[in-house]
């Protein structure tokens, strides 16, 4: 296996797109779950809650991946601002994907509210209690969510673009579909 | 193929592609947020319903404004274990922040105007888990559904007269509480007030076997009730002078009784009184031993959000919880932003 990898690798492709599923599954109970009342937002608020961590958990994992594997590389030939926005937006991704889960465990415990993960697993306070350290972390939590889903458009938008009008291979490597790899080699 | 006219062609449609996703993803978005939804009962229209033309008061919470802190020990029984799995209902003493308040949303209403009275309590125990409580001295609620909730404080509100003669013709059963409200004799003292749960919750206990209950804190104390005319002529801070002075005098206590629905009693609807001889079990007692001013007090800072319960106890078919929970988060946002307005004095040093 001398031969350069075209495509991330099947484990960072699997926790990719199953990290797609629990981030946007948090995104829409989170915008909705701020302004409906109704009684299924309790469950909501739970599921996001025991995503958050999972999230949390599965972040660290695929970063420890990036860091062991690295990204395959760009093509050669994309424009400069392309390259840039593509190589810095992985760094904010990667930010909102540790900061989201630790923001919200974090204004929790800043507001003495527990943390309550499905099967009553609990989790103890990581901040102590403060209003001034509350409302900073909570208004965090909910301006850098909107700028979490704007970021996941745009990067949508992106990978079509690579796919459909530029057709160079960027969107083949995270694909889903763990096969493929393989066959690329 | 690579005719331009074709490729122009297939870049339009990309472009369209790659819109029609973004565009549909950003809409689906959009949906949830309710921004297509303006009817949509926000917990912000509900806190502003709540509050009235006024506008509220900074730093407070939005209902329940005017309140006092105290803290105390629940004492377990042991008995409350057939009904739930909650530690707290091990034989043992738990520690209880809690809150003595008056309904509305200004925290200067002279008590003897306070038409609601309520109490709120978080008992801690070992493991970790919580149970907070928001109870009223009232034996049913207002509305039977967040929605109708809201429909009555919007008609109250209505320049429109018959706004709340549409409400009650169609709600009867908003009478039966403005009667309560206006007509029950009031006591002297938040020591003398029984305060109910009003809604239901489900425990479940070690085998699994559910109930659904409401509960109520009934007084030690011997209620002493005052006519209009005694009630109209106490200082506004009475209320608070005469809990400061009785705890100062000697602890406060309360019989925490859970009260058992049976099977096709009005679950959801906390308009609806269950039949008195439903079973009840005294589950322990709550002892009020110290109280401070809420500014300095252990309770500013907590949400007194009835959806927190320990495992062994979750919400039921009723719809409150759940609203109130959101309304609740939503009020303690704002205070908690607003903290400037309500500082602590320094009297006793922060959290």
């Amino acid at each position: 296996m001398t031969t350069r990898r075209n495509g991330f690798t099947a484990s960072q492709r699997l926790l990719h797109w199953s990290m797609v599923v629990c981030i946007l599954a948090m995104i829409f109970i989170g915008v909705g779950m701020l302004t409906a009342i109704t009684p299924k937002n309790l469950i909501l608020i739970q599921i996001h809650k025991t995503l958050g961590i999972v999230g949390l958990a599965l972040a660290l994992i695929r970063l420890m991946l990036r860091l062991i594997y690295r990204a395959p590389p760009l093509p050669s030939d994309l424009p400069v601002l392309m390259r840039l926005a593509a190589e810095s937006s992985q760094y904010v991704f990667y930010l909102l994907m540790l900061g989201m889960p630790l923001l919200g465990w974090g204004m929790l415990s800043a507001s003495s509210h527990p943390v309550v993960l499905f099967s009553n697993v609990q989790l103890p306070p990581i901040l102590p209690v403060n209003p001034h350290l509350y409302t900073v972390l909570q208004r965090a939590h909910d301006c850098l969510g909107f700028l979490f889903f704007a970021l996941i458009l745009a990067h949508a938008a992106a990978l079509l673009f690579h796919k459909l009008v530029r057709n160079d291979g960027v969107f083949e490597t995270m694909a889903p579909g763990l096969s493929r790899d393989e066959s690329k080699r | 193929m690579q005719q331009p006219s074709e490729s122009s062609r297939s870049l339009l449609t990309s472009i369209a592609t790659i819109t029609a996703v973004v565009g549909v993803a950003a809409l689906a978005f959009a949906y949830t947020a309710g921004w297509f939804s303006p009817s949509r009962i926000t917990p912000a229209k509900m806190l502003t319903a709540l509050v009235g033309a006024k506008g509220p008061a900074l730093g407070h919470r939005r209902n329940h404004a005017r309140g006092i802190c105290f803290t105390g020990v629940f004492d377990g029984n042991g008995n409350g274990a057939e009904l739930s799995s909650a530690r707290v209902f091990q034989p043992g003493e738990y520690p209880v922040v809690g809150r003595f308040n008056v309904a509305g949303s200004d925290p200067k209403i002279p008590d003897p105007m306070a038409q609601v009275r309520g109490f709120s309590a978080r008992i801690s125990t070992p493991d970790g888990q919580e149970w907070r409580i928001a109870a009223i001295d009232a034996p049913v609620f207002a509305a039977p559904t967040p929605q109708d909730f809201y429909a009555f404080l919007s008609a109250s509100a209505s320049k429109d007269p018959a706004a709340f003669k549409r409400y009650s013709s169609a709600h009867p059963e908003i009478l039966t509480f403005i009667a309560w409200v206006k007509n029950h004799a009031r006591t002297e003292s938040w020591a003398e007030d029984r305060f109910n749960s009003l809604d239901s919750f489900v425990f479940i206990n070690a085998s699994g076997a559910k109930s659904v209950v409401r509960w109520s804190f009934l007084p030690a104390a011997k209620a002493v009730t005052l006519r209009p005319d005694e009630l109209a002529a106490l200082p506004p801070n009475f209320l608070e002078q005469d809990i400061v002075d009785r705890v100062a005098m000697e602890p406060q206590r309360w019989e925490l009784v859970v009260t058992v629905a049976n099977p096709g009693d009005p679950t959801a609807d906390p308009t609806k009184a269950w039949p008195a001889d439903r079973r009840t079990v005294d589950v322990g007692t709550l002892t009020v031993l110290e109280m401070e001013q809420e500014e300095d007090g252990p309770c500013r800072d907590i949400n007194y959000d009835p959806s927190v319960l320990p495992s062994g106890m979750s919400t039921s078919d009723d719809p409150f919880p759940a609203a109130r929970s959101a309304a609740y988060r939503f009020s303690y946002d704002r205070r908690m932003s607003e903290e400037a307005h309500y500082p602590r004095t320094g009297t006793r040093a922060e959290p």
